[in-house]
């Protein structure tokens, strides 16, 4: 145990939040094996500015805590003293659909607000795979989490318009505000987004919504190699197809490019069949029953099926490279030993990429001789997933290039004594 | 007037042709698009490279010089105002497009290209760029990153910001940095392009500018729609909305705006008390089936007429109002004055009527020309600045309309920006601890506050740095290293 601990109890933290929502620190409590001392779960804006200010004071190591789906990102923290849980901030603050804006607390399920939206017909346009298993509001955003809906919706720097987060020595602050159009100030909101944690805990964000489309139909097309599917992409997304997404799901039993396709009734069935009058050229083509959509899983990320020595990659790359991406892994592999898995958002230049079998050391080769390729190329090699032992063998971000010394600026102006999730972040931050 | 010293440094890295120092040459950039607010700077100087811009943002930093970077001079917020005792560094000839990329769906430019000429790049390709502020034709990309630009079709496409994928900047230092993905997505670290794109300036100067470009649509199907007056034509826009149709545009000008176009343009638009353009594009059959719907809900709302855009010929007819309808109000009107601001679209009737009553009671004639889509104002307020104290009235009436629109839950400026027109208002809208969070940013990216200072925050804040004027690094004051 730190020394830094000593200086504030169990019930400091009590004091701030009630005795019941601050605990000593549990084995699950843990992140990467580094084990907290305390848990706090603030009720408020203002309790969570009292326990980080009080955190500030005394050094304590932070890290903020959603719904736990995405602790596993991010590289082991260097320490660790403190959980702050947003679990119970977990609100609807305003939802008017006609203005078709949501401002949510950051404790809030999407799963259960995206339910809630479903109600008058809309939603957020983010669907991450995560949100299944309970993920928030908050880490959503901290996490830059995305889902095969990026396509046609963006990301979560597209649709977040306005912020409240609580910096590390409790100033509260927000930025943007509940208008789609806005260009009042720095956007913060966006600055918040990926940013792990490390620049302040996110309290509240606000979010454009989106019309729930009506119908959708799913079109898939089975490929006989790397070069179709590249063809095949290139071809989806050069013609005047709008689909919400554009999935790839490559491995040992499939070799497919799905896409969805969302809208009202008509325009689907339309769009549909000038899918498959497109897709017939690249492979055999079927229109998927909603049930095989649900089963097939082409939209599931790698991610979600890790298991207990899996790594899973991120790969971003210029999206006219899918072909070179997937010959890239599979080469990589082969040589070690290694299966891979891959999905991802092909109409994006985002693939993951599950490692399975061979030995660690093969996998750091396999990890790193995709990272040299990458890189060079504009793009990057994350390690979303991977066993703690692995991760303090490759950092799991790689490079940032020369923005590297910028970051660092920000880092120390927003938490200047470092206690936000220390060390996990790109570039030791 | 600037010292003979940096003349000669400025002309070293420029030549005397990209120098100007004369008085009477320095005053055709004493402002920008917003004439009321006007400062003649030290110097202008005229890069034609991103090596010419980092060198010159050095010598600025290294003498503690404050800089501003100007693109087209188009700004409504005083973005580009220069800064006394200050160098104006004007952009617009670096406007070489670098790289077309269609396989990758990819232009980079420098920032100086003007913002339609991106589009007509790469038109044959059947693509075009989303991003279309009424001064497109003028305006140039590094001006709309640093304003963030919205345009008439950001109701369905977004923002500058939501098509800018990556931009080398040179840092108020002088070093220079690539931020965000450029050609592949997701770069690991902060969202920095996020947070530097609609800075208006403050943290930087790209000087190249990788932008997303978008597949033109299948269909497109544009309606002009009349109505009785403002608030039929707001049932019009919530019903179009509620149904779940995203519209590319959907556009209203008050009558008013109706009689300047007309007098101006000539668009042939109807005698009504409001008008509504509503644009629909994407796939043929969704096109179809949702455009017959919005016709329902317009004649359901009231609509006197409307009127289907036949061909491109007579919906750039339609456009050809709408975007003349800044410049009309010359016809009916000696001088104006524009407001941009922002509320929920549920509150638009609600304001709608106080901005009216704003101006009967000062006995200013107001024209509304607006986004309806997503809520943003452009109330136009006509005088005459032959008339002592017009002027001054004028914008007391426009700073009225403003904080009406932070009563209804809206901001301060939606495409526009805050500059320095609307600095005074920012503590309104934002808490001194909003406003402190923010420039903790500017901090980090700018902590001499040498970059386009005194715009956006009423209040600079320290950074924390050493206090007193910036020093010399001793080795470039003995002149050994000018570079490093």
């Amino acid at each position: 145990m730190d020394t830094r601990t000593q200086n504030v109890s169990l019930e400091d933290l009590q004091n701030i939040v009630g005795e019941q929502h601050a605990r000593e620190a549990a084995a699950e409590d843990a992140i990467d094996g580094v084990e907290p001392r305390f848990v706090a779960e603030p009720g408020s804006v203002e309790e969570t500015s009292a326990l980080l200010k009080l955190a500030d004071g005394a050094g304590l190591a932070v890290a903020p805590r959603g719904g736990r789906t995405m602790l596993h990102l991010g590289n082991p923290p260097r320490e660790l003293d403190l959980v702050v849980s947003t679990a119970r901030m977990d609100e609807v603050i305003e939802h008017v659909p006609g203005d078709q804006v949501v401002r949510v607390q950051a404790g809030m399920r999407l799963g259960e607000l995206q339910e809630r939206l479903a109600g008058s017909n809309q939603m957020i346009g983010v669907d991450p795979p995560e949100e299944r298993a309970g993920a928030t509001i908050g880490g959503v955003v901290a996490a830059n989490s995305s889902g095969p809906r990026r396509y046609r919706y963006g990301t979560v720097r597209d649709l977040i318009i306005g912020i409240t987060v609580v910096l590390a020595d409790g100033t509260v602050a927000k930025a943007g505000g509940k208008v789609v159009k806005n260009v009042a100030g720095y956007d913060l909101a966006k600055l918040f987004t990926g940013s792990l944690g490390t620049l302040g805990v996110i309290a509240s964000a606000n979010f454009r919504l989106h019309p729930l489309p009506e119908a959708a139909q799913t079109v898939t097309v089975e490929l006989a190699d790397t070069a179709a599917a590249g063809q095949a992409a290139q071809a989806v997304l050069h013609s005047q197809l709008v689909p919400s997404a554009v999935e790839l799901d490559w491995g040992e039993d499939a070799r497919l490019l799905t896409l969805l396709i969302e809208g009202v009734a008509p325009a689907v069935e339309a769009q549909a069949e000038m899918a498959s009058f497109l897709l017939k050229g690249f492979g055999e083509v079927r229109v998927l029953s909603d049930e095989e959509a649900e089963n097939l899983g082409p939209l599931e990320p790698a991610g979600g099926s890790a298991g207990a020595d899996e790594v899973t990659v991120k790969i971003s790359a210029p999206l006219a490279e899918l072909t070179g991406v997937l010959d890239s892994t599979w080469g990589a592999c082969s040589r070690r030993g290694v299966t891979p898995r891959a999905t991802g958002q092909a109409g994006i230049g985002v693939t993951y990429v599950s490692l399975s079998g061979g030995d660690e050391e093969a996998k750091v080769q396999v990890v790193e001789e995709l990272r040299e390729i990458w890189v060079r190329r504009g793009g990057s090699v994350v390690v979303r997933e991977a066993p703690a032992a692995f991760k303090r063998r490759v950092e799991v971000w790689g490079p940032v290039g020369t923005r590297l010394e910028l970051t660092r600026r920000v880092k120390e102006k927003f938490d200047p004594r470092g206690i936000l999730n220390p060390g996990r972040f790109v570039g030791g931050i | 007037m600037a010292s003979k010293r940096l003349i000669d440094q400025m002309t070293a890295i420029l030549g005397p042709e990209g120098v100007i120092s004369e008085r009477e040459q320095l005053r055709s950039y004493e402002c920008d698009g917003l004439m009321n607010y006007r400062v003649v700077p030290d110097l202008v100087v005229l890069p034609e490279t991103a090596e010419q811009v980092q060198k010159i943002v050095k010598l600025c930093h290294d003498e503690g010089i404050p800089f501003v970077a100007r693109g087209s001079g188009t700004g409504l917020s005083g973005g580009a105002l220069p800064v006394e005792a200050g160098v104006l560094i004007v952009l617009s000839r670096m406007r070489r497009i670098l790289e077309v990329d269609i396989p990758n769906q990819r232009v980079v430019v420098e920032p100086g290209v003007i913002n339609i000429w991106v589009s007509q790049a790469i038109a044959d390709e059947g693509y075009y760029y989303a991003p279309d502020p009424a001064s497109q034709i003028i305006s140039s990309i590094g001006g709309n990153l640093a304003e963030n630009s919205g345009g008439v079709h950001c109701l369905k496409y977004g923002f500058t910001t939501n098509h800018v994928v990556g931009a080398e900047v040179v840092l108020p230092d002088g070093s220079v940095v690539d931020i965000g993905g450029g050609k592949a997505p997701d770069a690991p670290g902060y969202e920095l392009l996020g947070a530097f794109v609609g800075s208006e300036g403050t943290l930087g100067i790209a000087t190249k500018i990788t932008l997303r470009v978008v597949r033109k649509p299948e269909a497109v199907s544009t309606l002009l729609a009349a109505f009785k007056d403002t608030e039929e034509a707001g049932d019009a826009v919530s019903g179009i909305i509620g149904s779940g149709i995203v519209p590319a545009a959907i556009e209203m000008m008050d009558a008013l705006c109706i009689e300047a176009v007309e007098t101006a343009v000539h668009p042939g638009f109807p005698e009504a008390g409001a008008i509504l353009i509503v644009e629909l594009d994407g796939p043929q059959a969704e096109v179809e089936t949702q455009f017959q719907q919005t016709i329902e809900i317009c004649e359901e709302a009231g609509a006197s007429e409307i009127r289907i855009a036949e061909d491109d010929a007579e919906r750039a007819l339609f456009w050809k109002g709408r975007k003349a309808a800044f410049a009309a109000m010359g016809r009916i009107s000696n001088d104006y004055y524009v407001q941009d601001s922002v509320v929920p679209r549920t509150e638009l009737g609600a304001v709608l009527k106080r901005i009216s009553e704003i101006g009967r009671e000062a006995g200013m004639r107001v024209a509304n020309v607006f986004h309806a889509g997503d809520g943003n104002l452009h109330p136009l307020v006509l005088y005459d600045n032959d008339v002592p104290g017009e002027a001054e009235k004028a914008e007391d009436v426009a700073g009225e309309i403003v904080l009406i629109c932070l009563e209804h839950g809206g901001s301060l400026t939606g495409e526009h920006g805050i500059g320095k027109d609307k600095m005074k208002y920012m503590p309104k809208m934002f808490t001194t601890d909003d406003l402190n969070v923010m420039q903790l940013l500017r901090c980090a990216f700018d902590p001499h506050h040498l970059c386009n200072p005194g715009k956006i925050f009423p209040t600079p804040r320290l950074c924390g740095e050493r206090p007193g004027p910036f020093r010399m690094h001793p080795v470039q004051k003995a002149g050994l290293a000018e570079n490093f």
